[in-house]
């Protein structure tokens, strides 16, 4: 498995290491509530197909960054700067 | 009064020649962190003005030997060679890290052969040309590689990983050799 790091270009997998799904970006407000922290923080999705969860380019440029992919194929559909996708959100 | 000898990092370790390849330890003088504040702009001029050497973009090296300047990281060069002005740190965080690592230059015939063995990044000619560098990992360690010549690499990793590295070199150099 190879992932294009957008500022590196394409390197092998064992450069990176796996966070867990992207949505640890959109931290909730701090006054949110117990529901929505809660889902935060345990509640994940488990898709069979497209997801996008977080890796960060330890063995390289140290960025972090949101990969898109597919579970079933394992394909890698797309990759950003974890920065650009916050920022994109907000 | 205890008299302390200073000792470099791969002292007792190199040099080795193995086949046609050989790994020196380098001298690269003082080594600097420089971590640009805002957009860069004012950082690479005042790079430019102060050592006269480009700021490096993603993937690449500036300079020559005993003056270099390598992308080291997102946001971040290491200055090789020259004490930073004291200019750099009104546009950058300036760091100290010459006791910080283990360089290392490995050249000959079968470099490219040897890092193939221990690297997942493709440094054939072709592909990874004079003034390239890379962050990437040398086994499993974090390293810092720049293709300073035709056959001959630039090899930084931490200082505390020095005899692992020259380990790994050694393995590789000795396999490399042996296919003749």
């Amino acid at each position: 498995m190879r992932i294009e790091c957008p500022i590196c270009g394409s390197r092998e997998r064992r450069e990176f290491y796996y966070q867990g799904a992207d949505g640890m970006i959109a931290r909730p407000d701090p006054d949110a509530g117990g529901e929505v922290w809660h889902a935060y923080l345990h509640l994940r999705d488990n898709p069979a197909g497209e997801t996008r969860d977080l890796w960060y380019h330890e063995g390289g440029c140290g960025a972090w960054i949101v990969v898109t992919r597919n579970t079933v194929t394992h394909e890698v559909l797309g990759t950003r700067l974890a920065s650009d996708a916050r920022e994109a959100a907000s | 009064m205890v008299e302390l000898k200073a000792q470099t990092p791969c002292a007792g370790l190199l040099p080795m020649t193995i086949g046609s390849v050989t790994v020196v330890e380098a001298d690269l003088g003082v080594l600097t962190s420089l971590s640009p504040v805002g957009d860069g702009k004012d950082f690479a001029a005042a790079l430019k003005a102060a050592h006269g050497l480009g700021a490096p973009k993603p993937g690449r090296a500036t300079g020559r030997d005993g003056q270099r300047c390598l992308w080291f990281a997102r946001s971040e060069v290491l200055l090789a060679g020259p004490v930073p002005d004291k200019t750099l740190e009104a546009h950058a965080a300036v760091v100290d890290q010459s006791d910080g690592w283990a360089c290392v230059t490995l050249s000959g015939a079968g470099a490219v052969d040897v890092l193939a063995r221990l690297v997942p990044v493709d440094f054939r000619e072709s592909i990874f040309k004079r003034g390239h560098t890379a962050r990437t990992l040398v086994q499993h360690m974090s390293a810092s590689i720049t293709r300073t010549g035709a056959d001959t690499f630039l090899i930084l990793v931490f200082r505390s990983m020095a005899g692992t590295l020259v380990h790994e070199l050694k393995v590789a150099m000795e396999a490399v050799a042996s296919r003749g």
